[in-house]
């Protein structure tokens, strides 16, 4: 029964925030910070209760459309454990950063906010492929809202070609996901549209790998993946902070779950037959992402091309087929979701300093801003993957785990190292060092920062030197997986 | 079991220095700085007497495991031998010496704090690479004072130019550590662990059985392996091809070039490559090319320190050659010279460069060696440390420590299994060409007339460790003396547990004491060299400079690596940036949705408003639908 609270209490904390917005936007404010952290302190309880979960740790299964054989079926194992985790993490840092941000219809903004969080935990939860299809619309619609309503100057563009994007590539699954269901149909007569159904039906090569497609191409315009990746810079930098920290943080990752949850285990041999390719997009992905990424001077969308170069590590790594390598799919799922989610949340903070995104007119903050500089300085060392924070762990996992898998492509992946190394030092130079071109008004971190970036920082160290609770929880779900194709290391 | 304290004692200070760094005065940050260090050597020379004491068994303890991953467990285990003694002891002594004297070096800086946070970052990254039982570990540690190297060159900075030359020396070494990581890849694939230990225990039964062919990964596999590793060992050494990054690397302040870019970090390739000798045994291509890459480098950096004016470049690029010289050990299989001329080029070194410290300060951060001059009479304890620190590493015979360090490397090139007479002209040449340098440098500072009115003179906190180190620089050659020379072998026997001796193909007598005389005769033809053109003669470089100023200009540019890259990758990959900005991929999309416009404009126009139209319109459909329905 949790599980459909997870859900209901952000679903309701959003209209609540709505309505007490009419009266005191504090309060709003507060609501909406109360339900994510009641949310979080709920899903820590589960993890704390099973920190090494086997299995599905709890499960609800109700009829929802039994005609038609609908369910509303919600489970959690590990791997959806640690999602909601971040999710939850990522969205009271997400409510926190909006607090000063966000002045014009906070009480809405509030409601979608939460309401695309809702969306993303039905994403992580259901086992109904239906009721996951709901939730995946129910994560855009919001989104496009708060991209629409309270983004930079291109807003209403990135916001229209984020819906096209995703709305269309969404098609796509749901003419997987029907077909699926009458082709289920058809050789077994059961009339479901369950999960554990559909991992038993046994599907023709031809129709697996169609069926197939239909899912892949939702989920990897959503990681993004080369060459679907378009609307990610816009949608990312035209975003208000807590959108694109959303964006970044979480709904990327609904991506990289799907790859993992669904086209996976559902198709092991098509699958199998496509990873080359997989591979090749992956590190096709990190190279001209990163490239990307080092010709940016619009700070968000810096930060955004950098996100399709670490994604880019995931498609390595899913399509890798070895336990190491979705060990490090997921341990890039979570650190990149804390990376990222904090050089925008340090974007926007630097945007509310001197209103601009431009890093060729920044320059020498580390001056008046040396703790902002010391937060940026740890992720964008997170983000060229140096060890000792999380995401070296990730993408050493990765990159070890996929060399066996395909050895020139992962080298190539690897020289993804580098050109990170490039674009982030590139970050740090013209925003923080060098000359100042125009004095900024002073004002290093407050406490309101200090709270979000500290727990962040905490988050990323722990993930780099001991991972192995962050591993072990997840462990048993990705051996599972794994163990799909053939049970290849 | 304490010897987690060595590496946790800087770490701890590091974290006091950033967490508190604003908060605390200059005093208290210079405690913390230089306490935990000296805390940390303390502890290094407690750990050594009882390792040296009690049987000299290695020592490993596993902190924690850092993860479990499909039977792969990597701890966050030190391993401690005497290698890592012999590191460690250079790390943390000449380590503390450096933080004292940078008490006094910044003390009117504003950054004082920020910059002991990181020299103590670094001292921690440091140990752990020395200290780590896995190469992960080490992997670890290695990024971590690439990291603080990053730090420091960019330390002032306000500068652009030393926020480009700390770019470029974390780029370099980064290109380096992804041939690393490639080979750590092909370790785990071969081995399924990175554990140090195990690594060297499957090769040294590979080569007891028959050679690289039993290495699980075949000869090839061993050679890719190795060459792989030396990738990263050429980045973070500043080896050629990849050694651009360290005479930029000297926009530091200066205690940290004596410290990450002389003494320690920059051997950190030597360290790897002995570490990880037993690969490397089991490919003799590899050991040709670590040679090979050692000999070139040293006569190009010697060379290049030859045209340098800027005092800190001369070091630099010596520090280049001389890292030149623990390669070609390296790669003779003489591994205990190559470390035991790590451990004496950590003395002088790092007392030429806090002299050259302490004279630029005293300048007034004057770095240009042609415009100082007549220094001896005004800074006579600078003058005389920094003249032994050159005799050092000039080798002047007999009575400095990198005299025999040197010998050993020298002889090894002649006499050893792998040893050459081209490798021991080349290895004699560059011993000439340091006297060159180095005694150019010398006369240059401090003879001739005052250029520069001195404004400043150094404290006891710069010059305590001058003193000291000038000691080492001159005592600490005697732990390892050659055998027609007395005799010593208490170095090499005591990492004899670690490291293979290498075999000698002759053991001449007479050959021994011509080598050594050759060598001495050339560095004494050296020093006189440089004298006859900087004292007694200088007016006949002149003509010199007429003759020879395109190859001085050649040498002086570093033999034109910088503009080669530029050519090669930097401009090509910063040229398509710039005309890819705007990502190519996206006109696919939009592009598709300017077709739809377009064909919403085309059909729009069939909208006319006029009945006809319509009609007719509809008659033509209608009579299309028939006609397929009749047909099929």
């Amino acid at each position: 029964m949790i599980l459909v609270w997870l859900i209901l209490i952000l679903l309701l904390g959003g209209l609540l925030s709505w309505l007490a917005s009419r009266w005191n936007v504090l309060l709003a404010r507060w609501i909406a910070l109360g339900a994510v952290a009641v949310n979080f302190v709920l899903t820590a309880g589960i993890w704390f209760g099973n920190p090494v979960p086997v299995g599905w740790v709890a499960e609800l299964d109700l009829e929802w459309i039994p005609r038609f054989g609908i369910h509303f079926h919600l489970a959690l194992d590990g791997l959806s454990l640690l999602m909601l985790l971040l999710t939850f993490f990522l969205g009271m840092l997400g409510v926190l950063c909006s607090w000063k941000e966000i002045s014009y219809r906070p009480g809405f903004f509030h409601f979608n906010l939460l309401w695309v969080l809702a969306g993303i935990t039905g994403v992580f939860l259901t086992m109904d492929l239906f009721l996951f299809y709901f939730f995946w619309e129910v994560m855009l619609i919001p989104m496009y809202f708060l991209i629409g309503i309270w983004g930079h100057a291109n807003r209403i563009y990135a916001a229209f070609k984020f819906f096209i994007f995703t709305q269309a590539s969404g098609l796509f699954m749901l003419l997987a996901i029907l077909s699926l269901y009458y082709v289920q149909a058809q050789q077994t007569g059961v009339y479901s549209f369950d999960y554990f159904d559909f991992l038993e039906t046994p599907l023709p090569f031809k129709t697996a790998q169609w069926l197939m497609f239909g899912f892949l191409i939702a989920f990897i315009v959503k990681l993004p993946a080369f060459p679907f990746h378009n609307w990610l810079p816009d949608a990312h930098g035209e975003a208000p902070t807590a959108g694109s920290l959303v964006l970044a943080g979480l709904l990327l990752k609904t991506g990289a779950y799907g790859l993992l949850r669904f086209v996976v285990p559902l198709f092991p041999e098509p699958a199998m037959a496509f990873a080359p390719w997989g591979m090749l997009m992956g590190v096709i992905g990190i190279l001209y992402g990163g490239k990307l990424a080092f010709a940016q001077n619009d700070l968000k969308r810096l930060i955004a091309y950098t996100s399709v170069s670490h994604m880019g590590f995931v498609m390595l790594g899913v399509f890798a087929f070895t336990e190491l390598a979705y060990q490090g799919v997921v341990m890039q799922m979570i650190t990149h979701g804390i990376s990222t989610g904090a050089l925008f949340l340090l974007a926007g903070m630097l945007y509310e300093r001197t209103h601009t995104r431009d890093i060729t007119r920044m320059g020498g903050l580390w001056k008046s801003s040396p703790a902002l500089g010391a937060a940026m300085m740890v992720f964008v060392m997170a983000s060229l993957g140096l060890p000792g924070l999380g995401n070296f762990i990730a993408e050493f996992l990765t990159l070890n785990g996929s060399w066996p898998a395909n050895r020139l492509l992962t080298a190539l992946a690897a020289v993804g190292l580098v050109i990170a190394t490039v674009y982030s030092l590139r970050i740090m130079q013209k925003v923080f060092f060098g000359p100042m071109p125009q004095t900024w008004p002073a004002a290093d971190l407050k406490p309101r920062e200090y709270l979000i970036m500290i727990p962040l920082i905490a988050a990323i160290i722990w993930l780099g030197l001991f991972p192995q609770k962050t591993i072990e929880t997840s462990g048993h779900a990705v051996t599972e997986i794994s163990l799909k194709k053939g049970g290849s290391r | 079991m304490t010897l987690w304290l060595i590496p946790a004692l800087p770490y701890l200070g590091a974290l006091i220095l950033i967490l508190a760094g604003s908060k605390l005065s200059k005093q208290m940050a210079g405690i913390i700085g230089c306490g935990s260090m000296g805390l940390s050597a303390l502890w290094t020379g407690v750990t050594g007497i009882a390792f040296l004491s009690g049987g000299r068994e290695p020592v490993r303890l596993q902190l924690w495991e850092w993860f479990d991953v499909a039977g792969w467990n990597p701890g966050v285990t030190l391993y401690f031998d005497s290698l890592s003694l012999v590191f460690t002891f250079v790390i943390t002594f000449v380590g503390f010496l450096i933080h004292v004297y940078s008490t006094g070096y910044m003390a009117r800086d504003e950054g004082f704090n920020r910059f002991f946070a990181y020299l103590n970052l670094f001292v921690g990254s440091m140990l752990m690479l020395v200290l780590a039982d896995n190469l992960l570990l080490l992997y670890l540690g290695w990024e971590g004072v690439g990291l603080c190297s990053y730090l420091l060159i960019g330390f002032w900075y306000q500068d652009p130019a030393n926020g480009a030359a700390a770019r470029k020396a974390f780029i370099v070494t980064r290109i380096g550590d992804t041939a690393f990581a490639i080979g750590l890849f092909m370790l785990f694939q071969t081995l399924g662990t990175l554990n140090i230990g195990a690594i060297l225990a499957e090769a040294g039964s590979a080569l007891s059985g028959d050679g690289a062919a039993s290495w699980p990964g075949g000869p090839a596999g061993a050679t890719a392996i190795a060459l792989l590793l030396v990738g990263g060992a050429v980045g973070k050494s500043a080896q050629i091809p990849l050694q651009t990054w360290l005479p930029d690397a000297m926009a530091g302040p200066t205690p940290v070039s004596a410290l990450i870019h002389a003494a320690t970090m920059v051997t950190a390739g030597v360290y790897l490559i002995a570490r990880m000798h037993g690969i490397f045994e089991l490919s003799p291509v590899s050991m040709q090319v670590v040679s090979l890459i050692g000999t070139i480098t040293l006569l190009v950096a010697g060379c290049s320190a030859l045209c340098q004016s800027d005092l800190k470049r001369v070091l630099a690029y010596s520090t280049i050659s001389q890292i030149g010289y623990m390669f070609l050990a390296l790669g003779l299989g003489a591994w205990s010279a190559a470390i035991f001329h790590f451990f004496t080029h950590a003395f002088f070194k790092a007392l030429l460069f806090l002299g050259a410290g302490a004279i630029i300060e005293s300048l007034h951060h004057e770095q240009n060696i042609f415009r100082m001059g007549g220094l001896r009479k005004e800074l006579p304890v600078v003058f005389i440390t920094f003249l032994i620190g050159s005799a050092s590493l000039a080798a002047l015979p007999l009575v400095t420590a990198g005299f025999f360090s040197k010998d050993q490397i020298l002889w090894m090139a002649f006499a050893g299994e792998h040893g050459s007479l081209g490798l021991w002209i080349a290895a004699s040449v560059g011993a000439f060409l340091t006297a060159l340098y180095t005694f150019r440098m010398v006369f240059v500072t401090f003879w001739g007339e005052t250029k520069t009115p001195v404004t400043h003179r150094p404290g006891k906190a710069m010059t305590i460790p001058l003193i000291i180190l000038a000691l080492f620089s001159l005592l600490a050659g005697f732990i390892e003396v050659p055998h027609n020379l007395g005799h010593i072998t208490l170095f090499s026997s005591f990492l004899a547990s670690v490291l293979p001796s290498p075999e000698l193909i002759t053991d001449s007598l007479l050959m021994e004491w011509m080598s050594q005389a050759a060598a001495a005769l050339l560095t004494l033809g050296g020093i006189g060299l440089a004298y006859e053109y900087y004292v007694r003669n200088p007016q006949s470089l002149a003509g010199m400079k007429r003759n020879t100023g395109a190859l001085q200009r050649f040498f002086h540019s570093g033999f034109g690596f910088d503009r080669l890259y530029d050519s090669l990758l930097i401009q090509p990959y910063t040229w398509l940036a710039r005309v890819n900005r705007r990502d190519i991929t996206d006109s696919l999309y939009t592009g598709l949705a300017r077709f739809s416009i377009w064909l919403h404009r085309q059909s729009a126009q069939t909208q006319t408003g006029i009945l006809r139209h319509y009609l007719l319109g509809a008659a033509i459909g209608a009579l299309i639908i028939l006609t397929i329905s009749i047909f099929i």
